[in-house]
């Protein structure tokens, strides 16, 4: 680019400068990506900013990077990829982030507009692959359209119901100059709309007229920052609440009103309480099949209220009584400040003897190498400053029963759309946020291998990550599901070949150990959580272990499987 | 035409590329047939905005398909018609 005689207040930009300028003035300090043909303009570019990159080893990697960063601060972050594959490959990370509302900006390269549509080499339509996992996504046609679409992107994937978007610029556009008089301002999160105080009153009128109310707490609660109200609401009502999943940590674990994660591998006390309650007040939650089993014998006394800031959620899967549309934050702040506060001892009291009575079995809790046993003695090695991601599948399941959570954003996993491979990623992505935090990523050997490349990107940036491999040689929870359910016939889901996870870490540069293979497994598990940098700690488990309870998918959440008390 | 269990929405629509692709890959992927699908810019002032309207047959699900819709960003507006005097009825003739 040669050098425009100086202008007053004009700039002059290449479309690819003025991306990362307007990328830099929202306040991203890191982008996670892989270059390639197609961006090869962002990428020099980026070269003369502030913004740092983090070179992943495949462009999933870099969405579930980008995802980490986005769950552990609740600001967008961006992840770069380049045409074709490039693109393609983010598209599990961009659709994961859909799911589970995380705000996402993926930004593509894409071949130059004249060759668009003679399949030119590397291209592929990302406008109609990203199209179904957005909220919204763009193809840009000019370098001054810019201007309206990245501050719209971060406005958009911050406000209301979070969630990604996409943005593919053709190597033209990023190649065009522009000369840019006034700059705009960077897109940020729309205030929310007023809530309808009225119906707030009705809310709180129902409940009092309730005898068994209970709350159902999502992640809703967590992208609204709202956990203080909600305990505040809670606490003044003394109603006992359920997380969903995505809301583990909105209560801490201990809280006297918790009940835990409902559901699939919910506590059968979890379950049955929700069979009794006779109000369920839905805050921030979607009901997903996971969480509710069977729809129509989900809370099958109670009335609905519906909280959410998404109007499409309302009566989605479930007719609610009363339903709010708002902010969930807003409509707890404004209930916590009408409400006269009360207790319950008759359903307090109740609920306990539910408590006592079917209680969460952490069968081998006490055993290193039992699941439970291996997830409780690292969590009274650390404290609540950890943060915590999963990959998907026994372990996530064994983690999200048995770790004690106890605040909004410790833990990060793929809820929704159930991404084997998401945790290694995400884990290097809420380092990068805040390294002042120590990233726990407990994984499987089948799960680590989806995207075990990412090894390499955490010995690079030198995270403290340590990663935690529960190992039973085996896809566990689709070996759980064909002994249940298909008669033991076991199919697919042993590897047969033994990986060296200790030998392929330290091959990427981790430092690693193998539990089962050392004398004294407690003291090296500790001296490896506690020393800074990436470690691989392989930690042997039995194939046959279970997560339980289980309901059936597609059953009644009353019907589970198993996990009674002795 | 059996219109009897029919209804209509007329929509008002940012008049770009790609816009028609939102709004009926929304319907698509939702499991939500489209039975008619008619869209034109606006004729006169607001030539960067389109109408489009929406035949649909299935009114269970109609109000989620309406706030999934309302939730796009190229959708300005969405409603529900009567199908008296619709575009569909008159032009039945193109469609034997």
């Amino acid at each position: 680019m040669t050098n425009p005689a100086p202008q007053p207040r004009t700039q002059q930009f290449t479309g690819a400068q003025l991306l990362i300028r307007l990328l830099e003035r929202q306040g991203v300090t890191h982008i996670a990506g892989i270059p390639g043909g197609a961006n090869l303009p962002m990428y020099d570019a980026l070269t003369a900013s502030s913004i740092k990159h983090v070179l992943a080893r495949h462009e999933q990697g870099a969405g579930f990077i980008a995802q980490g960063m986005a769950r552990a601060s609740g600001a967008a972050q961006v992840c770069f990829a380049s045409s074709g594959p490039g693109a393609s490959n983010l598209v599990t990370a961009v659709a994961d982030a859909k799911l589970d509302s995380v705000p996402l900006i993926a930004i593509t390269g894409q071949v130059p507009q004249a060759m668009i549509g003679t399949d030119a080499f590397q291209e592929i339509d990302t406008f109609g692959l990203m199209l179904p996992i957005t909220k919204h996504n763009w193809m840009v046609r000019s370098a001054a359209e810019l201007l309206n679409v990245i501050p719209q992107a971060f406005q958009l994937a911050l406000s209301g119901r979070p969630g990604p978007v996409s943005i593919d610029i053709p190597k033209d556009v990023q190649n065009e100059l522009i000369a840019v008089d006034v700059l705009p301002e960077p897109g940020v999160c729309k205030p929310t709309e007023m809530i309808d105080t009225t119906l707030v009153e009705t809310m709180l009128t129902q409940i009092w007229q309730a005898q068994r109310p209970v709350l159902m707490t999502g992640g809703g609660i967590v992208y609204a920052n709202a956990a203080q109200a909600l305990i505040e609401f809670a606490e003044k009502l003394d109603i006992p609440a359920v997380q969903t999943f995505m809301g583990l940590g909105v209560l801490p674990a201990k809280h006297p009103l918790s009940l835990g994660m409902l559901g699939m591998h919910g506590a059968r006390y979890t379950n049955l309480i929700l069979e009794e309650c006779d109000l369920l007040v839905g805050l921030g939650v979607r009901f997903d099949d996971r969480a509710t089993g069977r729809i129509a014998d989900f809370c099958p006394r109670a009335k609905i209220i519906h909280v959410d800031i998404d109007h499409s959620e309302i009566d989605k899967l479930i007719p609610s009584a009363l339903s709010i549309r708002g902010d969930v934050g807003e409509v707890l702040k404004a209930a916590n400040t009408m409400l006269s506060p009360n207790t319950r001892p008759i359903w307090r009291s109740r609920v306990e003897q539910l408590k006592q009575s079917y209680p969460l079995v952490l069968d081998g809790a006490d055993e290193l190498f039992r699941p439970y046993g291996a997830i409780k003695t690292i969590a009274a090695l650390l404290d609540d400053s950890v943060n915590i991601t999963t990959d998907v599948g026994q372990h996530q399941m064994w983690v999200a029963q048995a770790y004690p959570f106890n605040r909004p954003r410790q833990w990060a996993s793929s809820g929704g759309l159930g991404t084997m491979g998401f945790g290694l990623p995400a884990a290097i992505g809420m380092a990068l946020a805040q390294p002042e935090r120590k990233v726990i990523c407990f994984s499987g050997d089948g799960s680590l291998m989806m995207n075990l490349q990412e090894l390499a990107t955490a010995a690079e940036q030198n995270l403290d990550i340590k990663i935690v491999i529960l190992n039973n040689q085996h896809l566990g929870l689709v070996r759980q599901q064909q002994t249940l359910f298909y008669a033991n016939n076991l199919s697919a889901v042993k590897f047969h070949a033994k990986v060296d996870f200790v030998k392929a870490a330290e091959a990427m540069g981790l430092q690693a150990i193998d539990l089962g293979a050392v004398e004294n497994p407690h003291d090296e598990l500790k001296n490896a959580l506690l020393q800074p940098g990436p470690w691989v700690i392989n930690l042997p488990i039995c194939a046959t272990e279970m997560v339980y309870p289980m309901v059936a998918p597609g059953g009644a959440n009353r019907d589970m499987i198993h996990g009674e008390s002795a | 035409m059996n219109t009897k269990t029919m209804s209509l929405l007329k929509l008002t629509v940012n008049n770009h590329p790609g816009v028609l692709s939102h709004v009926c890959g929304l319907f698509a992927r939702r499991s939500y047939n489209l039975e008619g699908v008619m869209v034109r810019p606006i004729v006169g002032g607001e030539s960067h905005r389109s109408r489009m309207w929406l035949l649909v047959n299935e009114e269970a699900r109609l109000q989620q398909l309406i706030r999934q819709t309302e939730k796009l960003v190229d959708v300005i507006s969405i409603e529900q018609h009567g199908l008296e005097g619709s575009v569909f009825e008159q032009t039945e003739g193109f469609f034997v």
